[in-house]
């Protein structure tokens, strides 16, 4: 239902602005990892036309002068669980998990996708543009396909529908396989061995009853993924698990790997920059908050990066559903930590880029979205300053072009009761 | 100032400021039995007398101070003024030019030793969910002292003092304990010296959810209300009992109850929603006890001329929102919001990660405010971060700001603390410097840590 919902809503997305928009004066950061510097920023039909210091202002632009701000491409949130929770802890609204279901593999997120759910429309105010979402807690150890989406004010929220899958290694994922780490590793290749076998022979394939190990269609969504055509994000904490997850490579060549959390990366970093795999990791994890976790450090992020991993930022935890909206925050610590004696932060630049274009390259989409780089979709922020500061405020957002509508449901309730007391009616009368 | 008279019985309620505790009460309630079984043995630790210089000062209780220079001596503040200041000779001086320093971040809701890392079921002491009124339960003999978030909270936060409360499955949780952020072998060791103590009580979906499920009372909101008045009603009854002196049979339970309408423990309610905290409120003053704050309060907003009035705090996250029923109406402006109203705000973690991040925060709080021109200056949002806390947890007169003659819980930031670039460079706790980011010996390692990958990190 939602998903025709989805389809017949594309019919009628606001394709872009024809006007070409000239924003002149501010500080602008690309997100591809440059310095910011001072320059203006064009937008013209829903793309970036140019960029930077010496770009100039088209005859017949419309110009917004943003001296004093910031300008920037939208942020991507990394990983996330955005448009899929209302309320997590009302069931009904909880569309990120599928535990109870007998799929897997073939859970698309994309299908559920709620772009009225009050978490895009928080993002979207804190100048997040884009979201990987992923898929919480299929049936097996394998969640589903992820998606990438835009926050905008619309009904179109899918950029980019099965955009990978989403595969719980390490403590989740033996959980979920039989209760340790050598049932995953063989659920795991059972699994990629079925899909093969599937892919050459389709009708020899039963998975019709509940009781297989793997239904037909999740055995068919996994194909691509042993083909190499869909990324596979593999949620790994552990060095020894990092490890035992790159030696998969060995016997599964095509698999285009991802690492997700990866909070012991550090130690085992020259080995992940050395298989080109890339990562996204939580940026500030530095508790042992499991035993997979033991050697985790807020310095991870900056020692992988200094080893040469790819490397993005993203929220694997509690808050993966509506707090994207940190996603600055924890960026703008990563480079605090270069003023720590001791302590691996990451530049500006890189900080920037793991929360715009690495999030956007790593799925694929580094042509499309994640930066200012011509061509690409206008996703746009103006910023009061620094956009990873504390007290810098979004003044403006446009998504595919389009200038978005800021308002929240708690900025509503916040305008309601600015004053407590009720006044002449009740509170219920003003709005 | 509601003195509420209660079959003969005269209960101290409330002053403006909820941190009535300084005074000791006069009842007679805990004298029966030993009030302090388990008694702090923490002894600060030598402190050098130290200067600092040079440094923008946040005092705490709203006072700035640029250039200045903060003194401490004997694990107490000695003096604190402007560059005129007088430095003794012979002790150690730190230029702070371009730092900041500022009173210890104090965390009104921790639950660090109760829930500690690594989360495992074997570590997980926080709720005794075994049933709604668990007032006989106190947080402190479930803290384990070797948890490593004390030492994240201490280097990355800041954090020289915190409450540590019992989780929030029961009407009655418990007693909490506030310690100081110092490791040791016991939690004897790191107890709060002359902290009052504190009892944790829940409203709303917690404890519908835990008992509802097992086909218990309470289940409904309205059954949590029910069971809370029948419980103070017993409570009245045992230190009506207590009070007349003679032969009464010890309950454990209803000890800490007595306690708290003695005023001499204090009550912090995790209660999300206004309509609630309003029931609360009232109940408070049926049966003649102060509600010190309500924790996590994400509708204080809309209820802040009450709050005001009835002279409770609320400790407030500045921006989570939505996990829950209960929290589906938080908004950022919360903080600035019950500020203006001339309400006591307090920013507070429940969370072993936002501990380390209290004062970020607050910044984001702060600039959340000053958008709908709620213009409260930096200084005096740090009261939000120390002193407001201290307050709320009886211990205003020790620590919480950099006064002469208080304990010397100070941070020697490596910049302005209200931007995300800034971290703590030193810390002091009771004049002895627990934390130094230039030196790892200054960076403490808890036992669980030693001897494995990682250990000793920067963390």
């Amino acid at each position: 239902m939602k998903h025709l919902f989805l389809l017949t809503a594309a019919l009628f997305a606001t394709p872009a602005n024809a006007q070409t928009i000239a924003i002149t004066g501010g500080m602008v950061a690309i997100g591809d990892g440059s310095v910011p510097a001072r320059g203006t920023v064009v937008m013209r039909d829903g793309r970036i036309v140019a960029a930077g210091p010496s770009v100039g202002v088209p005859v017949g632009a419309s110009v917004i002068d943003a001296t004093g701000k910031w300008v920037s491409t939208g942020i991507v949130a990394g990983f996330s669980r955005l448009g899929l929770v209302g309320v997590d802890a009302v069931d009904e609204t909880n569309d990120a998990g599928g535990a109870k279901s007998v799929f897997s593999a073939s859970i698309d997120v994309a299908s559920a996708i709620n772009p009225r759910v009050p978490a895009i429309a928080v993002s979207r105010a804190a100048g997040v543009t884009r979201a990987i979402v992923a898929p919480d807690g299929g049936g097996t150890m394998f969640v589903g396909e992820g998606a990438v989406i835009d926050t905008g004010n619309d009904a179109d929220a899918v950029t980019k529908a099965r955009a990978f899958q989403f595969v719980e290694f390490g403590e989740a994922g033996a959980g979920r396989a039989g209760g340790s780490r050598v049932a995953s590793q063989a659920f795991f290749r059972n699994a990629l061995d079925e899909a093969r076998d599937y892919a050459r022979n389709p009708a020899a394939y039963d998975g019709r009853s509940k009781d297989s190990i793997l239904m037909r269609r999740d055995v068919a969504a996994l194909v691509p993924v042993m083909q190499g055509k869909m990324p596979l994000y593999i949620h790994v904490e552990s060095g020894p698990d990092i490890l035992s997850m790159l030696a998969l490579k060995k016997d599964y060549p095509a698999l285009k790997m991802v690492l997700v959390g990866v909070a012991e990366g550090w130690t085992v970093a020259r080995q992940i920059a050395a298989s080109g795999v890339p990562v996204i990791a939580s940026a500030l994890n530095d508790l042992p908050a499991s035993f997979e976790q033991l050697a985790a450090t807020q310095s991870n992020v900056g020692r992988m990066k200094a080893a040469g991993v790819t490397l993005a930022i993203g929220m694997i935890d509690d808050n993966d559903t509506r707090q994207a909206q940190q996603t600055t925050q924890m960026a703008g610590n990563l480079v605090a930590l270069t003023r720590v004696p001791g302590a691996t932060g990451l530049s500006w630049g890189d900080a920037f880029a793991a929360i715009t274009s690495k999030p956007a390259e790593i799925a694929g989409l580094g042509a499309e979205i994640g930066s200012l780089r011509p061509g690409r979709r206008a996703d746009v922020v103006i910023w009061s300053g620094d956009p990873l500061e504390l007290a810098t405020a979004v003044e403006k957002v446009w998504i595919d072009g389009v200038a978005q509508d800021l308002t929240t449901r708690q900025t509503r309730l916040r305008d309601r009761y600015l004053k407590a007391s009720e006044g002449p009616l009740p509170k219920a009368y003003e709005r | 100032m509601r003195f509420v008279m209660m079959a003969g019985l005269l209960l101290a309620g409330c002053a403006t400021t909820s941190a009535k505790v300084d005074t000791p009460s006069t009842k007679p309630t805990t004298a029966k039995w030993n009030a302090d079984p388990f008694p702090s043995t923490y002894k600060p630790y030598p402190g050098a007398a130290t200067a600092i210089t040079n440094a923008t000062i946040y005092d705490g209780e709203g006072g700035r101070i640029e250039r200045g220079t903060v003194l401490m001596s004997g694990g107490k503040i000695v003096s604190i003024g402007g560059p005129e200041t007088p430095i003794p000779a012979d002790i150690i001086v730190f230029d702070g030019t371009g730092k900041w320093v500022t009173p210890g971040i104090i965390d009104i809701h921790s639950h660090l030793g109760d829930y500690p890392s690594p989360q495992v079921a074997a570590n997980s002491d926080g709720n005794e969910a075994t049933g709604p009124v668990r007032a006989e339960v106190w947080a402190e003999h479930s803290v384990w002292p070797q948890d490593p978030g004390f030492a994240r909270a201490l280097a990355n936060g800041g954090v020289t003092a915190l409450q540590i409360l019992p989780g929030s499955a029961n009407l009655f949780g418990g007693r909490s304990v506030t310690l100081k952020n110092v490791y040791s072998r016991t939690m004897q060791g790191m107890k709060f010296p002359g902290a009052p103590y504190g009892l944790k009580m829940a409203c709303g979906e917690n404890p519908k959810r835990v008992y509802g499920s097992r086909g218990q009372m309470p289940s409904t909101r309205m059954g949590n209300v029910a069971v809370d008045r029948q419980t103070w009603a017993k409570a009245v009854e045992y230190k009506r009992k207590l009070d007349k002196g003679g032969d009464v049979t010890r309950d454990i339970a209803m000890d800490t109850l007595a306690g708290v309408l003695a005023g001499d423990i204090l009550v912090h309610n995790h209660c999300y929603r206004a309509d609630e905290m309003a029931i609360v409120i009232d109940m408070a003053k049926e049966f003649g006890y102060k509600v010190s704050t309500f924790h996590h309060a994400v509708e204080s907003y809309k209820i802040a001329d009450l709050l005001k009035a009835n002279g409770i705090c609320s400790a407030m996250w500045s921006d989570w929102w939505g996990f829950k029923m209960e929290s589906y109406d938080a908004i950022n402006e919360n903080i600035p919001l019950v500020h203006n109203a001339g309400a006591c705000a307090i920013v507070h973690s429940d969370d072993p990660n936002g501990i380390q991040r209290l004062n970020q925060e607050a910044a984001k709080a702060l600039a959340d405010g000053r958008r709908i021109g709620i213009n409260v200056s930096d200084e005096l949002a740090w009261t939000w971060l120390s002193y407001n806390p201290a307050k709320a947890m009886g211990i205003a007169d020790k620590t919480g700001s950099l006064k002469p003659g208080k304990m010397a819980d100070v941070v020697l930031w490596n910049g302005n603390p209200f931007s995300v670039y800034t971290r703590p460079e030193r810390v002091w706790i009771d004049g002895a410097m627990m934390y130094d980011a230039n030196d790892s010996k200054r960076r403490p390692v808890s036992d669980f840590e030693l001897g494995q990958t990682g250990e000793g990190d920067v963390k």
